[in-house]
């Protein structure tokens, strides 16, 4: 994997990649297409299944997980012996490289020397798979767009769709390279080549690594929703499982979990429901397994069920203004409806794990604001990220309260602060106000139509359109000579406040 | 000045009151929240004496009416009257089809012209993302033409437009070229914001595109400005 694209050096600035992907027109046209279709799927599938009551919904949603979160220490306990009962592992993982050691250490244990892999951020985000490799186990991405990636060296470029940034020649390229496939464009023929090539690895596999969308505390279960069945194989094949799960995918008890569902496919894909939605309690070895039907010789799943709760810097934001944060269940909407996300050419700009409006939130607050100190005001504040969004997380908020924090402890720039204290001080008075907008005024209708470079901000501006143009009537102007005229007509100007 | 002969054509007593200046969401936006505070409590001193501010602007409108409100929440001297004033507080065309209620066609209003609309992301904050649609649509001979990716933000922003000129510009390429797929005679557009920027977008790209505002179209269509002539 290219691992400067997601973990670049420190700091990093969104204006660093911007430019350049804002410029390549076919990284523009792969993006744009892919999310503006599914925006628009989500649109439509919310409408059609939750009508009016969309709304109530996903705050309802929003609600439980808040509750959650509220009690998480509760509920992780709940789920710690829950999941201990069942048959199941829990380990605790402060950051990412005790993640990773908890994972080695198993891996070691019990000699694998093949490790399939389903989808998880989590991985992405402690960077579980280089050092799996360089402790010599081989390991595989599952999920048809991470096995791409995988393939290509690259990154992943979007939360649910990792190669959004790619097309289907560049699929069909990386195949014959490195699977020795004839060259298809085809989708179908693409996912039979690496199916095939994915079979045999499923069969030697001694390991299996996944995330997990939710973790239900009452049951201790884990579930996954995929739609490639590649995680189902992952957990159900190889002898021994790992589940590497945030502290925040809890929520309370399955009666919660249905409405999850609902609002995940519909959110991530525009579906119903993902095609594989699977909850696994335990592991064949387990009492809760061995006292049901499946045991003896119809056992299936995994001898070892590992769930590791990783915390990462997650009880960090459960500080009260940011805890909302810690709501998402990672369907990609927020990125799909972005504006910015598109301009961008998608998540390599954000240069972190996670991208897009959720991604622009919590990384600043995950590993310093001062790190990623353009990423809050890379927004236009259009609020399609919390419109979008199906727990209701104020995203918009969110930016402006890092904004806050960039300005209190001077990351912002200087001038910026300077001209707010200048803009605030004219404004306080109707006769500034009245000096600086006739400057203005005055300045933009001799600057109009002239095509130099200008300096500083006013450069910024031309540099994707012309001067603004004044008003061709000025109101204040207007308005007042109105009232003149008015008071000579002797009516009556005492009747403020009147409409 | 559209907005005012339109209300008073509606029966409204406009007042504006000249010790107006700005609400503050620029600095409310780029997180200087104190000097924010500053401006929305001059504001409040300002227009709180009337039965309701309109503004044609749908930024200023949601500053007063969501975040002024937010912003003053600790103000003992200013919190409740904040609420209060952004109760009655409305964009110009939320304020015509809510409150008014009005009927433009059984007013005679009439505009022979195609038009497509950008309802800037504010009315997203409002509710009233449709609003404009609803309300133009009531003016006898216009065509309302779709627009693709309507919703999508045209990537002004405040300062966001100066600070990522590559991200911002490739945002209003992008909805000049959705605009103009729709030749329609006028871009309607609900924030001045907005229409600053798709207007300095299109004539550096040299499209010729006529934007204006809903109080404008409406105010041609009651015949109280005199129609330009079309580009």
């Amino acid at each position: 994997m290219n691992e400067g694209v997601l973990f670049p050096p420190l700091p990093h600035r969104i204006e660093s990649r911007a430019p350049a992907a804002a410029r390549d027109i076919s990284l523009q046209q792969f993006v744009r297409h892919a999310t503006v279709t599914k925006d628009a799927g989500r649109v439509d599938a919310c409408r059609v299944a939750f009508g009016e009551r969309y709304d109530d919904l996903r705050r309802h949603a929003g609600a439980i997980k808040s509750h959650t979160l509220d009690h998480l220490d509760a509920y992780l306990d709940r789920f710690e012996a829950a999941a201990t009962r069942a048959g199941a592992t829990v380990h605790w993982a402060a950051d990412a490289a005790s993640a990773n050691r908890i994972c080695l250490d198993i891996a070691k244990r019990i000699n694998a020397k093949v490790c399939v892999k389903s989808k998880s951020m989590a991985t992405e985000e402690t960077r579980l798979l280089p050092e799996l490799e360089a402790a010599g186990v081989k390991t595989i991405e599952t999920d048809l767009g991470e096995f791409i990636v995988q393939l290509d060296g690259d990154a992943p470029s979007h939360i649910v769709t990792p190669v959004i940034h790619k097309n289907r020649a560049s699929v069909a390229r990386a195949f014959v390279r490195d699977l020795d496939a004839r060259y298809t464009e085809d989708p179908g023929e693409l996912t039979m080549i690496a199916r095939a090539h994915m079979r045999k690895l499923f069969e030697r596999a001694d390991l299996g690594i996944s995330g997990g969308n939710f973790l239900i505390a009452e049951t201790g279960s884990l579930v996954i929703c995929t739609n490639e069945g590649n995680a189902d194989l992952t957990v159900s094949l190889p002898p021994v499982h790992i589940a590497l799960v945030g502290i925040e995918k809890l929520i309370p008890a399955m009666e919660h979990l249905p409405i999850f569902l609902k609002l995940l496919a519909r959110s991530a894909t525009a579906q119903p429901l993902t095609i594989y939605t699977t909850i696994i309690t335990g592991c064949v070895t387990g009492p809760a397994r061995s006292a049901g039907q499946r045991s003896g010789a119809d056992a299936d799943g995994p001898r070892e069920l590992h769930v590791i709760l990783l915390d990462n810097g997650r009880s960090e934001l459960l500080r009260a203004p940011t805890r909302e944060l810690l709501r998402c269940i990672r369907c990609g909407a927020c990125l799909n409806a972005c504006p910015v996300y598109k301009a961008v050419g998608g998540g390599h700009a954000y240069g972190s794990v996670y991208s897009g409006p959720i991604g622009a939130t919590i990384t600043p607050h995950l590993k310093g604001l001062h790190n990623y100190p353009d990423l809050a005001t890379a927004s236009s504040l259009c609020g399609a990220c919390f419109h979008a969004c199906p727990v209701h997380i104020d995203l918009p908020s969110q930016l402006i309260s890092l904004r806050e924090q960039a300005a209190q402890r001077h990351i912002s720039p200087a001038p910026e602060r300077a001209v707010m204290k200048l803009w605030r001080w004219i404004m306080q008075s109707p006769t500034r106000y009245r000096i600086a907008s006739g400057l203005a005024r005055f300045v933009l209708s001799r600057l109009e139509d002239v095509d130099i470079p200008l300096p500083g901000p006013l450069g910024a501006w031309t540099s994707c359109r012309t001067t603004p143009r004044p008003g061709a009537i000025d109101f204040r102007a207007w308005w007042n000579e109105r009232e003149r005229t008015k008071d000579n007509d002797h009516r009556p100007a005492s009747d403020r406040g009147r409409a | 000045m559209a907005a005012t002969l339109v209300l008073e054509r509606l029966g409204c007593h406009v007042q504006f009151p000249s010790a107006q200046t700005c609400c503050g969401q620029p600095m409310f936006n780029t997180g200087h929240h104190a000097d924010a505070a500053v401006l929305a409590r001059r504001w409040i001193d300002v227009f709180e004496g009337f039965d309701a501010i309109v503004t044609p602007s749908g930024s200023c409108a949601a500053m007063m009416k969501v975040h002024a409100p937010e912003l003053l929440k600790d103000d003992a001297a200013y919190a409740a009257r904040a609420r209060v004033l952004a109760g009655k507080t409305y964009e110009f065309v939320e304020f015509l089809s809510r409150v008014l209620r009005v009927d433009l066609a059984a007013m005679g209003a009439r505009h022979d012209s195609s038009a497509t609309i950008h309802p800037a992301c504010h009315l997203r904050e409002l509710g009233l993302m449709d609003e404009p649609a609803k309300v133009l649509a009531q003016i006898q001979g216009i065509e309302l033409r779709p627009l693709p990716s309507r919703d999508e933000c045209c990537g002004f922003g405040g300062a966001f437009s100066v600070k990522h000129p590559a991200i911002s510009g490739k945002m209003v390429q992008n909805k000049v070229a959705n605009v103009a797929s729709t030749r329609s005679d006028a871009l309607v557009c609900s924030d001045a914001g907005c229409a600053m920027n798709i207007d300095g977008a299109c004539r550096k790209r040299g499209v010729r595109q006529r934007i204006i505002s809903a109080p404008e179209l409406i105010a041609e269509s009651l015949g109280l400005l005199e129609r330009e002539p079309l580009l």
